[in-house]
Order: C-alpha cells, then sequence, then structure tokens
C-alpha cells in the first residue's frame, strides 16, 4: 500500500454541511462569549464587591454588651443597676416566611378588632398555630434546651413580631451558663439562635420612683435615623422612655465587638491575631431625688388607698427632691417580655394606670391652691388692693348664678391676707369679676407666666401642659362642636352643651381654680415657687451630675436659666403673708396640721384646695413652700377623691416634709372644710 | 515505496494526532489536578493529596485508553451499534435499579473503590451509537421517519438519565440535536422538535405542578429556578448560587491565592465537583478563568474543525456529538458558576473531579483523535487509510 506523505488537502464537505458547521461555531462562539463577558463583570466590573462579600462571610462581628450605666440619688444610694443576664433571642431574618407571614396577618387582625368601637369588639384574636412542621421541629429543639414549649416560643416570636419587627426576639431571658454553651456549640442545630450575655436593668428600690425612671429597649430604625442616636449600632439598647431616655446619650456605654471567623456553618474556627475591641460601659446618672423624701411620700400616698401624686422642689434652683405618683408598680415587670394579657391586668385603667406620673400627667382642677396666681393678678392689675376689705357673706350673686363658699360659711369683711388664710371663695369670686372685663386675659395671662398650663421641660416623658380656659380657647372648642355633633348618634354633644362665648361665670370659676382649669402637682409647684423666691419660675429637673463608674464627677449638668416674672415686692408679701397664716395662725384652713410644727425655723407657708371633679369626689389638694436659708423646699400634694384639703393632702404634706427636715410633728388631719 | 511497517503498533504510534487538541486536554488535566490540590489539601485531615491523587489515576488510566482509542479506526465501531447501545442501556438501568443515593438522586453505583457513574460513559456510547444508526439511515436523512427513529432512540436512555440527574439526561438531548443537526435533518423538523422541547419545559416546570402532578422532584425544580433568587441559607438551592458568584467575584483579576478561603472553609459547597470552576476563578481571578475557558475554546474548535476533515459522515457525527456534549456541558456549568444558569449536576469536563466524567471526556478525545487521524490519512491516500 502506497502511502503518500499527508498533505494538507481535506475531503471536500458539501455546503450543506459547511453551513451547519459554520452555525455550530457561531453557535459555540456565542455560547463562549457570554460566559466571558459574565466573568468580565464579576471579576473585573465589580469584583472589589464581591472580594468583601467574601470576606463578611469570614468573619463575624459579636457584640459585647457594655453596661448601661447607673442611676443614683442625690446622696449616691442606687436606684437603677445593671444584672448580668444570659438571653436567648431568636434573629427574625432567619425565621421562614410562613411565620413572618403568620404574624404579619395576626397583627392586622388585632389591630383591626383595637379599631372597633369598644363593646364591640368581639372575641380576642387567637394566635394561630406553628406554620409548618421544620419550624415545629426547630422550637421543639429549641425549646427542649430552654424549658419552653414550642407553642409558646411561637407565640412570643409572633407577638414580638407585631410589635418590633425589626428587633430579635427575646425568647427567654436568664438561662443557665450550660445551655449558652450548649448552643453555642451546636449553631447547625439552632439556625438564627443567639445566646448572649447581656445586662438587663435592676431595680433594688421596688417601686420607688418607677414612673421617673423610664425603660430601655432595642434601637429601632426609625431612631437610628435620628441625630439623638448617631453613631449608635442595630441592636444597641438605649433608653426609650423617662430618665434613661433623657439622659441616654451619657448612660448608654458603647458595646464592644469580638471578631470571630467561622466557617460557613457559622462554628467559630479559633485564630489568635483577631483584635476585640472592650466594651466601654455607660456613665453613672445621678439624680437629685432624695430617696427617703420620695419614699415617706409614696408610701403615704399609697396609704389613702386612693391614686395621687406629690412634688417636692428647691425653689431655688428647680432641683426635684422628691416625687412620686401613686399606685406605683415594679418595674422589673417590664424588663422581661410581657403578655399583653398580663400587661392589660397590671397597667390599664382598672389596675389604676400605674405607669402614669401623676405629679406631671395629670389633668386636675387644682380648687383653691389656684387662689395665691388669682391674688398676684388682681394685686398686679389693680383690680384691688391689698387692705382692701370685701364683703363675704356665704354667698353672692352673679350674672344670675348664686357662687357661694363651701357650706355656705360666712367670713365678714375680708382682705386679701385673710381671704388666702381662711380660703375665702367669695373674695375670689369677685376677684374673677373684677378681672373678667380688663383688657388682655389678665387672669389666664398671670397664670401662663407663672408656669400653669404649659410644659416646663422637665426631663421626663409624659409631661401634660394642662389647660387654662380663656376665650379662644372656647372658640376653638365651639368649631370643634359643630363639626363634631351632626356626626354624633342622636345628634348628642360631643363636647360641650352649647356654643356660649367665655364668660363671666367661666372667669369667676377660674379664679378659685375650678371650671375646665386642667393642671397638675408640677405646675403649681413652679408657681408658688416662683411666688416664694421673687419672680423667677425655675425650670424642674432630676439629672444633676454625671459621674464615672467611681464617682468621680464628669459634668454637672447645666440648667437654662429661670425665667423672670416681673411683681412688685409688696404684693408679693401680701400673698405669702397669706400662706404663712393659712399654715400658722388660727383660722387658717391648715393650721391644724401643723399645729405642733417648729415655724420658728421652719416656717411653712400654705393653701388648701379642694377642687369639686364631677362625677367624682372632691380632690384633696395642698401646696406649701418651707422657708429656710439652706434648704427651702415647695411641695404640692393632691390625693384623687381624697375629700377637703386639710383632710388628705395637708397632712400627707406635713409628714413629707417632717421626713425631710428630720421633725417629729403630729400632723394631724385638719378639719377645714373649704374649698 | 511500498513498506510494510515494522510493526502495527509502530506504524499506529506513527499516525497522525491533533497537537492543539492534545495541548487542550493536557492543559486542562494539569489545570484539574492543581486546583484540586488548592482546594481540597484541608478536606482529609492528614492526606492533603487524597483527591488529586485519585484523579490522577482516573487520568491516567483515561489518557491510556484515549491513546488506544485513537489508533483504531473508529468506523469500526459502527459494526458494534448494537452492543454499544446495549451496554449504555443496561448501564443506566442498572443504576437506576440498585444505584446508590448521593445527594438526593441515584447516579452511580458504588464499588469498593469508586463509583461508576453509568449516565458519564453512556453520553459517550449513545454519541457512537446514534451516529451509527443514522449512517445506517444516511440515504433518507431528510425523512420524518428518521427524525422519529432517532429521536426515539435518544429519549429511551435520557428520560432514564433525566429522572434522578436532569442535568446529564439534558445533555443526551444536546448530543442527539447535534447530530440531527449534523446530519442534515431538515429545517422543519428542527422546528417542530425546539418547540417540543419547550413546550414540554414549560409543562414540567410550570403547569404540571399547578395541575398538583409533580414531575420534577421539588429540589429538582427548585435548582432551576433557584438561581433567580440566590439566598444566604446554606441548606438553600441558592446558596450555591450565591457563594459562587462571591468566590469567582472575590478573584478579580488575578485572583486570591492563599487568600482564596471560600472553598477551604466550606463555603463553596461541591467545590470538587459541581463548582470547580469558582475555585478557579477565586484562587487565579480573571486571568485563570479566562485561560482555562479558553482551553475548553480550543477544544470545541479543534472538534469541530475535525468535524469538517472527518473521512466519512459516521466520523462526522461523532464529532458533532462530542463537539456538543463538551460545549454544552461546558457553558451549563460555568454559567452556573457565575449565576447565569440553574443548578444542575453536570461536571465540568476533566476539571471536575470524578472517574467516570474524566475518563469518559478522555475517550471522547481518544475519539476525536481517531476521526483525525483517520481523515488526515484518508486524505492522503484518497480514501483508504491504514485500519486495524
Amino acid at each position: 500500500m502506497m502511502i503518500e506523505p499527508s498533505g494538507e488537502r481535506r475531503a471536500p464537505i458539501t455546503p450543506q454541511l459547511a453551513l451547519r458547521v459554520a452555525i455550530f461555531g457561531a453557535v459555540a462562539f456565542g455560547l463562549f462569549a457570554i460566559v466571558f463577558f459574565r466573568l468580565w463583570y464579576l471579576q473585573v466590573l465589580s469584583g472589589d464587591q464581591y472580594l468583601a462579600e467574601a470576606n463578611n462571610n469570614r468573619f463575624r462581628e459579636l457584640r459585647i454588651a457594655a453596661p448601661r450605666g447607673d442611676i443614683v440619688d442625690r446622696s449616691g444610694t442606687v436606684i437603677v443597676q445593671n444584672k448580668l443576664a444570659i438571653v436567648v433571642q431568636l434573629d427574625p431574618s432567619k425565621l421562614p416566611q410562613e411565620e413572618r407571614e403568620l404574624a404579619a396577618e395576626w397583627g392586622q387582625a388585632i389591630g383591626r378588632r383595637a379599631a372597633k368601637p369598644k363593646g364591640r369588639r368581639g372575641p380576642p384574636v387567637p394566635i394561630p398555630g406553628i406554620p409548618t412542621s421544620d419550624l415545629r421541629g426547630r422550637y421543639e429543639r429549641l425549646g427542649k434546651v430552654i424549658k419552653t414549649s414550642a407553642v409558646s416560643i411561637h407565640r412570643q416570636v409572633v407577638r414580638s413580631l407585631t410589635l418590633v419587627p425589626y428587633s430579635a426576639v427575646r425568647v427567654k431571658t436568664d438561662v443557665p451558663r450550660s445551655v449558652l454553651a450548649y448552643v453555642l456549640e451546636r449553631p447547625e442545630q439552632f439556625p438564627g439562635v443567639t445566646v448572649e450575655e447581656t445586662y438587663l436593668r435592676e431595680y433594688p428600690r421596688g417601686t420607688l420612683a418607677a414612673q421617673m425612671l423610664g425603660t430601655v429597649g432595642e434601637v429601632s430604625p426609625d431612631e437610628l435615623k435620628r441625630s439623638r442616636f448617631r453613631g449608635v449600632k442595630q441592636g444597641t439598647i438605649v433608653g426609650k422612655e423617662g430618665l434613661e431616655r433623657a439622659y441616654d446619650r451619657y448612660l448608654r456605654g458603647r458595646d464592644g465587638v469580638q471578631r470571630v471567623q467561622v466557617d460557613a456553618f457559622g462554628r467559630p474556627i479559633p485564630t489568635d491575631r483577631l483584635r476585640d475591641t472592650r466594651p466601654v460601659g455607660g456613665q453613672r446618672l445621678r439624680v437629685s431625688l432624695d430617696l427617703d423624701v420620695s419614699r415617706a411620700g409614696q408610701r403615704l400616698l399609697g396609704s389613702t388607698g386612693k391614686p395621687g401624686a406629690f412634688v417636692a422642689m428647691n425653689p431655688e434652683n428647680g432641683e426635684i427632691i422628691g416625687m412620686a405618683s401613686s399606685p406605683s408598680f415594679d418595674p422589673t415587670l417590664l424588663t422581661k417580655p410581657i403578655t399583653q394579657q398580663r400587661y392589660n391586668l397590671r397597667f390599664n385603667e382598672n389596675a389604676g394606670s400605674p405607669r402614669v406620673n401623676r405629679a406631671v400627667s395629670g389633668l386636675y382642677p387644682t380648687g383653691s391652691v389656684f387662689k395665691p396666681i388669682t391674688a398676684l393678678a388682681a394685686l398686679q392689675s389693680g383690680a384691688v388692693t391689698a387692705g382692701e376689705p370685701v364683703s363675704d357673706p356665704g354667698c353672692i350673686d352673679i350674672g344670675d348664678r348664686p357662687f357661694c363658699n363651701a357650706g355656705d360659711i360666712a367670713n365678714g369683711p375680708v382682705d386679701m391676707r385673710k381671704a388666702l388664710s381662711v380660703s375665702s371663695d367669695i373674695y375670689f369670686y369677685r376677684m374673677g369679676q373684677r378681672l373678667f372685663p380688663l383688657p388682655g386675659q389678665v387672669l389666664q395671662s398671670w397664670a401662663r407666666r407663672l408656669g400653669v398650663g404649659r410644659r416646663s421641660g422637665i426631663d421626663l416623658s409624659g409631661e401634660q401642659p394642662g389647660l387654662i380656659p380663656d376665650s379662644a380657647w372656647r372658640r376653638r372648642l365651639n368649631a370643634l362642636e359643630r363639626k363634631c355633633r351632626p356626626t354624633n348618634p342622636g345628634k348628642r354633644p360631643c363636647y360641650v352643651l352649647d356654643y356660649r362665648d367665655y364668660n363671666l361665670g367661666d372667669n369667676v370659676n377660674l379664679a378659685v381654680g375650678q371650671g375646665d382649669l386642667q393642671s397638675n402637682p408640677l405646675q403649681m409647684t413652679i408657681a408658688y415657687a416662683a411666688l416664694a423666691n421673687g419672680g423667677r419660675v425655675v425650670r424642674p429637673h432630676l439629672g444633676l451630675e454625671i459621674e464615672d463608674e467611681q464617682g468621680r464627677l464628669v459634668q454637672r449638668i447645666k440648667r437654662s436659666t429661670a425665667r423672670r416674672v416681673k411683681m412688685d415686692e409688696a404684693n408679693r408679701q401680701v400673698i405669702m403673708d397669706g400662706l404663712r397664716s393659712a399654715a400658722q395662725e388660727p383660722g387658717g384652713t391648715s393650721e391644724p396640721v401643723f399645729a405642733d410644727w417648729n415655724h420658728d425655723e421652719l416656717p411653712v407657708f400654705g393653701k388648701t384646695g379642694t377642687a369639686e371633679r364631677q362625677p367624682k369626689a372632691d380632690q384633696s389638694w395642698y401646696v406649701a413652700y418651707v422657708q429656710t436659708k439652706d434648704r427651702p423646699l415647695v411641695i404640692a400634694v393632691t390625693v384623687e377623691e381624697g375629700g377637703f384639703g386639710a383632710a388628705a393632702a395637708a397632712p400627707i404634706a406635713c409628714r413629707i416634709l417632717a421626713e425631710y427636715y428630720e421633725q417629729k410633728s403630729t400632723c394631724a388631719a385638719g378639719d377645714s372644710r373649704t374649698r | 515505496m511500498n513498506e510494510r511497517p515494522a510493526s502495527r503498533l509502530g506504524a499506529g504510534l506513527r499516525l497522525p494526532f491533533d497537537p492543539l487538541l492534545a495541548l487542550a486536554a493536557i492543559g486542562l488535566i494539569i489545570a484539574s489536578l492543581v486546583t484540586l490540590h488548592a482546594a481540597t489539601k484541608t478536606d482529609v485531615p492528614g492526606d492533603p493529596n487524597y483527591y488529586v491523587q485519585r484523579q490522577g489515576v482516573f487520568f491516567a488510566l483515561g489518557v491510556l485508553l484515549a491513546i488506544a482509542l485513537s489508533r483504531i479506526d473508529y468506523s469500526r465501531l459502527r459494526e458494534l451499534k448494537y452492543g454499544l447501545y446495549g451496554l449504555m442501556l443496561a448501564g443506566i438501568l442498572l443504576v437506576a435499579a440498585f444505584g446508590g443515593v448521593t445527594r438526593g438522586s441515584r447516579r452511580a453505583i458504588q464499588l469498593p473503590f469508586f463509583e461508576v457513574q453509568a449516565s458519564e460513559l453512556g453520553k459517550v456510547l449513545l454519541i457512537a451509537a446514534i451516529a451509527a444508526f443514522a449512517v445506517d439511515r444516511a440515504r433518507h436523512l431528510g425523512d420524518r421517519d428518521t427524525t422519529a427513529r432517532l429521536v426515539l432512540l435518544a429519549m429511551i436512555p435520557s428520560v432514564f438519565v433525566m429522572a434522578s440527574d436532569l442535568g446529564s439526561g439534558l445533555v443526551y438531548i444536546a448530543v442527539l440535536l447535534s447530530v440531527l443537526f449534523v446530519a442534515g435533518v431538515s429545517w422543519r423538523h428542527f422546528a417542530g422538535l425546539f418547540g417540543l422541547a419547550a413546550l414540554s419545559m414549560a409543562l414540567v416546570i410550570a403547569a404540571a405542578p399547578a395541575l398538583g402532578v409533580t414531575v420534577l422532584k421539588p429540589e429538582q425544580s427548585e435548582r432551576l429556578t433557584s438561581f433567580l433568587y440566590p439566598s444566604d441559607d446554606p441548606g438553600d438551592a441558592g446558596y450555591q448560587q450565591n457563594q459562587s458568584r462571591i468566590a469567582i467575584g472575590a478573584g478579580q483579576k488575578t485572583g486570591r491565592q492563599e487568600q482564596a478561603t471560600q472553598a477551604t472553609l466550606n463555603f463553596l459547597p461541591e467545590e470538587r465537583t459541581d463548582f470547580i470552576f469558582a475555585v478557579v476563578g477565586e484562587r487565579w481571578g480573571f486571568a485563570g478563568a479566562a485561560f482555562v475557558l479558553s482551553l475548553y475554546a480550543l477544544l470545541v474548535w479543534r472538534g469541530l474543525r475535525i468535524l469538517t476533515m472527518a473521512k466519512n459522515l459516521y466520523g462526522a457525527l461523532i464529532a458533532g456529538g462530542i463537539v456538543a456534549m463538551i460545549l454544552f456541558q461546558v457553558f451549563i456549568n460555568v454559567g452556573m458558576n457565575v449565576g447565569i444558569m440553574p443548578i444542575t449536576g453536570i461536571p465540568l469536563p476533566l476539571l471536575s473531579y470524578g472517574g467516570s466524567s474524566v475518563i469518559a471526556t478522555l475517550l471522547a478525545i481518544g475519539l476525536l483523535q481517531s476521526i483525525y487521524a483517520q481523515g488526515r490519512v484518508a486524505a492522503a491516500t484518497k480514501g483508504r487509510g491504514l485500519s486495524f
């Protein structure tokens, strides 16, 4: 066989085949081109992003919780401190879609139910069962370890997702360390479960000052956008209400970071090169409260069995020495997850709304404790002079309506001093009558100047501005009524019975602290302090100093300067004299209460008040000022449905003062039956 | 100038071979060994070369078989078409009946030291067999009848393979289409076939589940669509895509070398097999990945060239089937690694770890070499070449 050297000639192929081969080649080329370009995109164009992701895969940053600063009272006694706890949490993003959808639907269902009017809501919406058997298995595994049922975990998850969808679900607080180790060693068995050491707030003083302290919680996505939380990382615990919130910037520490190298299952790999960042603890907050005073007040208020509040403030600088609101509650209840049911049981209206700080959020008519304000307005505007006698026959007619003292008691002719001492309603009705035609709504203007009807800016949550009724307010209300009444069933009144303007009768009522006036103990304290200190309206505050863990001063909290209200000294003296007489001279409405008080060293200037608050029983009020050089004090006490001012509020004020000044005084209830 | 060859072997060895094809194959072999070493050196404690050694054995065996195959005349396989077809079918059915289940599907028969994936070898067997059947009908290639028979022949094994391994099953279809295409089947038939294929895919993925009939196993259909929704959960199908993309992207231009930890830290699942390309991408960056792709392109180009110079139709058909097999697998596997293709369990020829795939691919290359040799000789001798 002849073998010729092979040449480059190939067997000829048909044109159709050539075409098909060409197409084949083109397809192959196209496929390669696609892949090449995609590769180029991934590696050359977007490579940085993926490099970062690859590194992210490898390193996990674990948060080392920083302890929050303590809150201590003015002598250093701890009110709020930390407790180390091990908590088990579930990451909501690692929960299956079905669970999150279930929570969303349930949330909407209870929202719809809550929107219905009370009484027509129907039965409570139950939480549906665990949606997938896979999830049930997960919950059961976890539940076995933390000794909770799977269903209970599921319910907690759903509730938490509804309320705070962004936050990790705290499934159990306070688990033993062995649980921590067990779960950490088996991350693939417990996907989405984190067990970490964290700090919980602890309240060694129990229910004392509970409403003032506030709560802490995980920072929300909305809060992160605000400038006050700049630099705060997601997942940080921040103050949500009260003092915790007001001074969060100081109390909040800086969480540390533990960098761990992990594999794809999240299992930590021991490496030595990684540097941790140590956590920095928060700073301590010293508040102006004197715990003994607050405790005395809270106990006394509690023993009345009725809701009430008190405020004790230094009139020179606005430091709040004592504050309490009754009923109170144990703040520890709010450090752990709580069901809606239990929350309602403990905290809703039927339980007395214990979370409401009645000292600053109360909206009460003040009764006669308002009279010194009326007095100042009358004296300053010239509606009356200090010595001018006004006839008090027990009852008078203003317009066509009778206005009477309590019990129709006649006091005879009284001047300003006497009127304050015996709390003559008639005198002040006359003042209201005289002030009404004066231009500029004199009474309201003075009240507002002294701090009534406006927020003081105290560093607590929930402060209410209250209300001073005047003609502008009445007009607004009438307009609202016009809009609202036609839509009301039966065309019944919404807010007011008629469309009248603010009239003389309203002013007369306001002059004695009745009518539509709404105020609270703090406002009364501020007003009386201004009268006591000569016209300075101080800004009340609890925060005093910021200290480090050793108690060394870091920063004194700056206060804004007090607002000055110009008042004639002579007028002020007359009013103070009237108050002194009320507490110290026979015939004064609170004299019997302070019968054995050491007035020489600690003179008391006080005013009783008994506010009508229909349909409820009368509310008892007492506001007093104790004049000493070093430790002056203004105190305001109110007891809902407490009856006459001298009967309930005054003895409580007396006892609190006795505690503060370390006096032994009987502080018997007075029998004065005045308003 | 007639010479008796000194020995058959000597003459055989003197048969021409395509050096570029061989180069491409050798390049891929080296790339495979190097990459496997890098990716798996921490997998088996105490034995960093476990997988490299095993792959080396497979390569050695495969290369020997390839060389042997390249020295014989492939046309003789035509006579064995029934045997080849039967062998393929037997292997596939055996696996379906007795195969061990790995990753949720039956693919291989477990033998003491290794597993035999019948579907891999079956691809080469199918090419040889179906090309032969097509050549038998050389005069009737335009007929619908021919097309129908060939389709049926290929679908039978394909269906069995698809039941457990969707990806490989699709390779069978790719081979079938390529053979039909090269054979000169009419365009209308193709249109009809494509329409049928598209319809059945749509049916399988979308319509059937809606009617409550599950044709694809849940993990199969999830894998097909997960590339649209990659996810974070290591158990999820999309996670693999994500991690692969991250690995490749992180490699950037020239790779992360020792810092390429995605594979060693278990972030890349299946880094020996399905996602070996991602390892290349992470370690050696765009340069490395492009180089490997170029080797495959070289392989495909040489294959097409061999197709055009085949001495007979049989050779052309076999070459077409082989090129399709390689091209399809490369595109699907690399596409999956870079996130533009759904997840299927197709190995990357020669690069992925796995004896059956390696040997099958090397046999295919051996066949190509044979077609080349015979083609060159025939061209030189005008129709008759040295054959055994």
